[in-house]
C-alpha cells in the first residue's frame, strides 16, 4: 500500500515542524501552510489524501479552509488538530465537513491511526469530541422541531458515544458491546453525519448556554 | 427576522417566537401599534452578545476563527413573509371595511414612522448616543422640540376632534403620538439609567479580574519555564510541569464559567488535578452536564478522587480517563484506566481501600458503586448517585 499524503496547517511553525518529525517515516508530508490562503493553495497544488487542520489560525480559521476547498475537492479528508477545547469551534469544524478531532498532545501512533482512519473515510472522535457531541445532542427540543432521523441519536450511537468519551479505544468499544469494529466505526459515521446535517436548535446555540442540570 | 426582535423577545420570554411574531402583527391592527412596539424596541433593548472565554475573544478578534454566523433558516423566512402578508392583508380589509383608522391619519404616520426608522437606522451608535443622550448643545433641544411638538400635535388633534364612538379608534392614535413623543423627552435618561450604569460597572469589575487572572498566569507561567529548565534531565517532572501549566491556561482561555464554583465537574476537574500533580500521571476529564453539589455528590467526588489514586499507584500506567454524565435522575462518574487491572476475586472482603472509601462511602447515599477489572485489561470503577433537589439547586446557580 502507498504511503497517505498529508498537509499540515498550523500557525505555529514549532508545532508543524513536531508533528512533521512524528509523522514522516509513515505518511508523506506534501507540505505545510500557516494560514489560510496559503492552505488554500497547498491544497489545490498538492491534492493530499489528507489535510491536518488547525481550528484557530489567521484568516478565519480552520472553518474557512474547509469552506473555500471541500467542494472543489471533495476527496481531500480534513482531521481537525486543536488545543483549543471551545466547544462550538470543534462543532464549527465538524459541522462545514471535517471527519474527526483530535487535540495536540495526542500520541504519534494515535495520530497516525487516526490520519489512517480519516483518509479510509471513517470518523476520528475523541473522548472530548465524544463528550460535545453527547452534550450537543442531550435536553429536549420542542417535539414539532424534531427531525425523527437527524435530530436524535439512536440508544446503540449514544452507547457508542459514552464508551468513547469513557476513553475506550473503538476496539473496546466493540469488546464491551458484543458488536464488531467495522459497527462501531458504522455507528460512529453515522453520529458525524447527524452532527454535520443536523438543523438542531441546540447545535448552533448551544455551547454558549450549557445547560446546567 | 429584520431586527430580530421578535426572537429576542421570544427567549426572554420562553415562549415559541412564532407567538410573538403573531401578537406583533395582530397589535398591528389596532392603529399600527404592534409596528410602532417593533421599532421601539428594536431601537432600545439592548442587544445580547454572549461573553466568550478571553482566549476565544482573542481570537475572534484577530480572526482566526469563523465567528459562528446565525443563517437564516428558509421555513422562518416563508413564515415571516407569509405573516406578513396575512397582516398586511387584514390590514388592509379593515380600512376597506372603514373598521380601521381613517386613511387620513394612517398613510401619514406610517410615513412618519418609516421615516423615523430609517433616520434611526443611518446613525451609527456613536452618533445616535451623542444626539441621544447629550443633554446639552443644539442635539439635545432639537430632541426636545421634537418630542414636545409631537405631543403639541396629539394633544390639539385630541382637543379638535369631536367626541363619540366613532373617535374612540383616532383617540388612541392621538394618544399613541403623544407617547412616542413623551419617549422621545424622557426615554433616554431611563434607558441611560438602567442600562449603562450596570453595563459599566459590570465591564469595570470582569476588567480588573481579568487583568488579575492574566497577571498570575504570566507569573506561573515564567516560574514554570524556569522550573522546567531547572529540571530539564527529569522527563516525568517535565511533563507534569508541563500539563499543570498547560490546564491552568486552558481553563483561563478557554473555560467556561461554569466550570468554577461549586460544581461536581469543577470538582472532579480539582481532584484530577490534585492527582496529577502528586502521582505524575495524566488524568483526562471529559464532562456532560453539571450539577451543583450536595453532600452525596461531594461523596461520589471523594470516592472518584480514591479510583483516581488507586490507579494512579496500581495501576502502572500513564493516563487515566475520567467520564462524568449528570443526567435527570443520577450522575454517573466512570474512572478508567488501561493498566495492569487486578482479579477482583483475589483481593480481601477487608480490604480498607476499595470498599471503605469508594462502596461504602457511595452507598451511605443511596448511591452504587461497582468496580470492573480483570488482569491485562485495566480498571474501571463505575459510581452513580442519585441527584438530589435538581431544580432549587439549578435556579440558584443560574441567578
Amino acid at each position: 500500500m502507498s504511503k497517505l499524503s498529508v498537509v499540515i496547517v498550523d500557525d505555529h511553525a514549532m508545532f508543524r515542524t513536531g508533528v512533521r518529525a512524528e509523522i514522516q517515516d509513515d505518511v508523506d508530508v506534501l507540505a505545510d501552510a500557516e494560514d489560510v490562503d496559503t492552505a488554500v493553495a497547498a491544497i489545490e497544488e498538492h491534492r493530499p489524501d489528507v489535510v491536518l487542520l488547525d481550528v484557530h489560525m489567521p484568516g478565519g480559521g480552520g472553518t474557512e479552509v474547509i469552506r473555500r476547498v471541500h467542494k472543489r475537492l471533495p476527496e481531500t479528508k480534513f482531521l481537525a488538530l486543536s488545543v483549543s477545547d471551545a466547544a462550538e469551534d470543534v462543532i464549527g469544524v465538524i459541522r462545514v465537513g471535517a471527519r474527526g478531532y483530535v487535540t495536540k498532545n495526542i500520541s504519534g501512533a494515535e495520530l497516525l491511526d487516526a490520519i489512517g482512519r480519516v483518509a479510509a473515510g471513517d470518523a476520528v472522535f475523541s473522548p472530548r469530541l465524544a463528550g460535545f457531541v453527547l452534550d450537543a445532542f442531550a435536553g429536549t427540543i420542542e417535539v414539532a422541531q424534531i427531525d425523527e432521523d437527524l435530530d436524535r441519536l439512536t440508544a446503540r450511537e449514544r452507547e457508542v458515544m459514552r464508551l468513547i468519551a469513557r476513553g475506550y479505544a473503538y476496539k473496546e468499544v466493540a469488546k464491551e458491546l458484543f458488536i464488531s469494529i467495522k459497527t462501531v466505526e458504522t455507528h460512529v459515521s453515522s453520529v458525524l453525519r447527524k452532527l454535520q446535517l443536523s438543523s438542531r436548535h441546540e447545535l448552533t446555540r448551544w455551547a454558549n448556554d450549557r445547560r446546567l442540570i | 427576522m429584520v431586527g430580530g426582535v421578535a426572537a429576542g423577545l421570544a427567549e426572554h420570554l420562553g415562549i415559541p417566537v412564532l407567538y410573538v411574531r403573531i401578537g406583533f402583527v395582530v397589535a398591528t391592527w389596532f392603529n399600527g401599534a404592534g409596528f410602532i412596539a417593533y421599532a421601539l424596541m428594536w431601537r432600545f433593548l439592548p442587544l445580547a452578545s454572549p461573553e466568550l472565554a478571553p482566549g476565544l475573544e482573542a481570537a475572534s478578534r484577530s480572526g482566526h476563527r469563523t465567528a459562528s454566523s446565525e443563517t437564516l433558516r428558509s421555513a422562518d423566512v416563508i413564515q415571516t413573509v407569509a405573516m406578513l402578508a396575512v397582516g398586511g392583508g387584514v390590514l388592509w380589509l379593515l380600512q376597506v371595511w372603514g373598521l380601521g383608522v381613517g386613511w387620513a391619519l394612517l398613510a401619514p404616520l406610517l410615513v412618519a414612522l418609516g421615516g423615523m426608522a430609517l433616520i434611526w437606522r443611518q446613525f451609527d451608535d456613536a452618533t445616535w448616543s451623542r444626539w441621544m443622550f447629550q443633554n446639552t448643545g443644539f442635539g439635545s433641544v432639537a430632541r426636545m422640540a421634537l418630542g414636545a411638538l409631537m405631543v403639541a400635535i396629539a394633544g390639539l388633534y385630541f382637543l379638535t376632534q369631536e367626541r363619540g364612538w366613532t373617535g374612540i379608534a383616532d383617540i388612541v392614535s392621538a394618544l399613541g403620538v403623544a407617547i412616542v413623543g413623551i419617549v422621545l423627552i424622557l426615554g433616554p435618561w431611563i434607558y441611560k439609567l438602567t442600562t449603562e450604569l450596570s453595563a459599566e460597572r459590570r465591564e469595570r469589575l470582569r476588567t480588573q479580574e481579568r487583568a488579575d487572572v492574566a497577571a498570575h498566569l504570566h507569573d506561573s507561567v515564567l516560574q514554570t519555564l524556569a522550573l522546567l529548565q531547572k529540571n530539564a534531565a527529569d522527563p516525568a517532572t517535565v511533563a507534569t510541569l508541563a500539563r499543570r501549566q498547560e490546564r491552568e491556561l486552558r481553563d483561563w482561555l478557554y473555560g467556561d464559567e461554569s466550570d468554577r464554583g461549586d460544581t461536581l465537574v469543577a470538582e472532579l476537574k480539582a481532584n484530577a488535578a490534585e492527582v496529577e500533580a502528586d502521582h505524575r500521571i495524566a488524568v483526562e476529564v471529559i464532562s456532560v452536564g453539571d450539577a451543583i453539589l450536595n453532600s452525596g455528590l461531594r461523596a461520589a467526588a471523594k470516592a472518584a478522587r480514591e479510583a483516581m489514586v488507586n490507579a494512579a499507584k496500581h495501576a502502572g500506567t500513564s493516563r487515566i480517563d475520567v467520564y462524568v454524565e449528570v443526567g435527570a435522575e443520577s450522575a454517573d462518574i466512570f474512572v478508567r484506566d488501561r493498566g495492569s487491572g487486578f482479579d477482583l476475586a483475589a483481593i480481601g472482603e477487608d480490604r480498607m481501600g476499595v470498599r471503605g472509601s469508594i462502596i461504602e462511602r457511595v452507598e451511605r447515599h443511596g448511591g452504587t458503586a461497582t468496580i470492573k477489572s480483570a488482569p491485562g485489561e485495566g480498571t474501571e470503577v463505575r459510581i452513580a448517585v442519585p441527584v438530589a433537589n435538581r431544580d432549587s439547586s439549578e435556579r440558584e446557580s443560574r441567578s
